[in-house]
């Protein structure tokens, strides 16, 4: 105490510099560019440590493949050699990319009740490198756990080519880009964790169900095909599950049967609508969700 | 501790106007405030303040809940936008630079914002990248502050295997990992047992010494007040007194020393020939004097008379907080009794 008073202001130590060199646009980008990197790397830290999560993100989408896959298949019965099974794994595998994606950016509500949102809001940085920190993080964590999920396609008959998963984690990575800045987004305006629960019913399941991932959306009910068609989800699922059956021998009548693409007024949508609509999803949301964020501190 | 101060500002001064400890070597100082007011709705949270902080400075804000501390501290952090006034923090204005004024500035909150699934390490790792240290640095940094708290060997730890307090330490560390100017610490001792009260003090004050940094905290604790180099104390969002510990203390009144003896009248006469200035009060006399510790055995001796009791008392800053707000700091503060049991027991009522 003494020893340290004794030293006090009457000979205040010159101030170091500052460790912050002055910004120009050039170091800025770069400056920017390393917060998101960190913000990515952070996610990786949290997933990779996070067994449980790994774990416990692939118990529901097994339970669906196998429990469901089984139990329906009995009922639909199988076409050309085609059955649910495989008519449902890439459905499972996008829902496993969507749930993984959406706790990824929904864990800002976490980070808001335990403190540390605030250490990122007040640092010198601007908030779109904190949402694309996040959103590349989150993207990144979801497309791995989808492609943890690639193997169990051969236990339900699903043939894999080197060319189809690099398909498949492309598809992966884009669907989760825009499932995180949608998460992110939703995130922003919630203040309580309770309100995740409900969210989380309220919005993930129902987008899940309407999207295409579980059964064929060809020949439903006139409502409830307007609904799966505004469902931004259904535009992700398709395109995957265009691409797992193009590899896969079908014949006309099972690809008539288990129809993979959607069908607006009509006309079956090739892939890349699907993925421009997805696209813009994606972009919409991230300009959303950076603006959500910018009101919070 | 104290007794150097007079350097940073004149004992005697009371004048909150004045640019305070100015004179630092012609540095600019840290904080500067000069009318600065908020309002929320019809409520003024802050109003008109002013005052400013020498570069190494150790200043207190000092006062109760919704005194206007944590808004005043929002204020120079930039996060919150003043209503009106103006004020510079680290050379930059607080509106118009104030992503420059973050970059400058330290941050330590009442509540946590660690992630406790990350290392120590990787928690300061995350915020030297936020604050832009260079990549050369970044090493060398996370050392040096580890060490300023005394927690290198807690390095590779994950935070959620922390106490409270180590967590509370390592927040200062991570608030001074980008080398700022200013660090602000916003009630930080908060629900902390006094050791390890005791200990952090210790940390900022080495951080001070080392890095000359300028501490400004806003606290409702007397004894973390002491700490200060000068006090602002604040209430109803007005700075009611600025000054030194001591000055302040000094500015209520002088030592005492309280006698009960066998003859009252008696002991009052013989200490008026022997000099001294007393008076008789209820069941006994007081005397005033300089130094009430070197005052006692005199004193008594001075008597004449058997003396029964004896209760010396220097002025607290419960006496001067009592003092400029008309109210004592612990009555609004029920979490805050236990820790002032011992200076309570010791008051003269």
């Amino acid at each position: 105490m003494t020893t340290l008073s004794t030293a006090g202001p009457t000979t205040p130590a010159i101030p170091p510099a500052p460790a912050t060199a002055p910004p120009t646009p050039d170091t800025r980008l770069s400056q920017e560019i390393r917060v998101a990197g960190m913000v990515w790397e952070r996610e990786l830290i949290r997933y990779t440590r996070n067994r449980t999560r790994i774990a416990s993100g692939l118990m529901q989408p097994v339970l669906f493949l196998f429990v469901l896959g089984y139990g329906m298949s009995g009922l639909v019965g199988s076409t050309g050699g085609f059955n649910f099974r495989q008519f449902v794994f890439p459905g499972v595998v996008a829902m496993s990319v969507v749930m993984t994606a959406m706790f990824s950016a929904i864990s800002i509500v976490w980070d808001r009740e335990f403190g540390f949102l605030r250490e990122m809001l007040v640092a010198p940085v601007s908030r779109m490198a904190l949402v694309l920190g996040k959103t590349a993080g989150g993207a990144t964590v979801a497309a791995a756990q989808g492609t943890i999920m690639l193997v169990l396609a051969p236990l339900v008959g699903v043939r894999l080519t080197p060319l189809l998963v690099v398909e498949v984690i492309g598809l992966e990575l884009l669907m989760a880009v825009a499932m995180t800045t949608f998460g992110v987004f939703v995130a922003s305006r919630i203040q309580k964790m309770e309100a995740f629960q409900v969210v989380m019913q309220m919005l993930l399941m129902p987008m899940l169900f309407l999207s295409g991932a579980l059964f064929p959306l060809n020949n439903l009910p006139k409502w409830l095909s307007v609904i799966t068609r505004l469902n931004p989800l259904t535009y992700a699922v398709a395109p995957l599950r265009q691409v797992v059956f193009a590899a896969q021998n079908m014949t006309p009548a099972a690809q008539a049967r288990f129809a993979a693409g959607v069908t607006v007024f009509g006309h079956t949508l090739p892939i890349m609508a699907d993925v421009a609509i997805v696209v813009v999803f994606a972009l919409v949301f991230f300009g959303l969700a950076v603006r959500g964020l910018s009101r919070t501190e | 501790m104290h007794g150097v101060l007079g350097w940073w500002v004149p004992v005697t001064s009371v004048d909150i106007r004045s640019p305070g400890p100015a004179a630092g070597g012609g540095r600019p100082p840290a904080v500067e405030v000069r009318g600065l007011t908020k309002h929320y709705g019809d409520l003024v949270a802050v109003k008109e303040i002013d005052f400013s902080v020498a570069q190494g400075e150790v200043f207190a804000f000092l006062g109760p809940n919704g005194a206007g501390k944590s808004t005043t501290i929002k204020m120079l952090c930039t996060l919150a936008h003043p209503t009106s006034g103006r004020a510079v923090v680290a050379g930059y204005d607080v509106v118009s630079r104030a992503k420059a004024v973050r970059r400058h500035i330290g941050l330590v909150f009442q509540e946590q914002t660690l992630d406790d699934q990350l290392t120590a390490e990787e928690n300061l790792r995350f915020h030297a990248v936020l604050y832009g240290v260079p990549h050369d640095q970044v090493d060398q940094r996370i050392t040096k502050v580890m060490d300023l708290v005394a927690l290198s060997d807690r390095r590779k730890d994950l935070v959620s295997t922390y106490s409270g307090g180590m967590a509370r330490r390592l927040e200062i560390a991570r608030g001074m990992l980008h080398t700022p100017r200013v660090l602000f610490l916003d009630e930080p001792t908060i629900g902390l047992d006094p050791q390890t009260r005791a200990l952090m003090w210790e940390d900022v004050l080495r951080l001070r010494q080392e890095e000359g940094v300028t501490i400004f905290l806003t606290t409702h604790y007397m004894d973390e007040a002491e700490y200060a180099d000068r006090i602002a104390i604040i209430d109803h969002g007005t700075i009611v007194a600025l000054d030194t510990p001591d000055a302040l203390k000094a500015l209520v009144g002088a030592d005492t020393v309280a006698l009960e003896t066998a003859d009252d009248d008696a002991a009052l006469a013989s200490l008026k020939r022997a000099g001294y200035t007393a008076e008789r009060t209820e069941g006994g006399l007081t005397a005033f004097v300089a130094d009430q510790e070197a005052a006692v055995g005199p004193l008594v001796a001075a008597v004449g008379v058997p003396v029964r009791t004896v209760r010396a008392h220097r002025p607290t800053l419960d006496d001067v907080f009592l003092h400029f707000t008309g109210r004592e700091i612990r009555e609004q503060h029920a979490d805050a009794i236990p820790m002032f049991a011992r200076a309570h027991g010791a008051r003269r009522h």
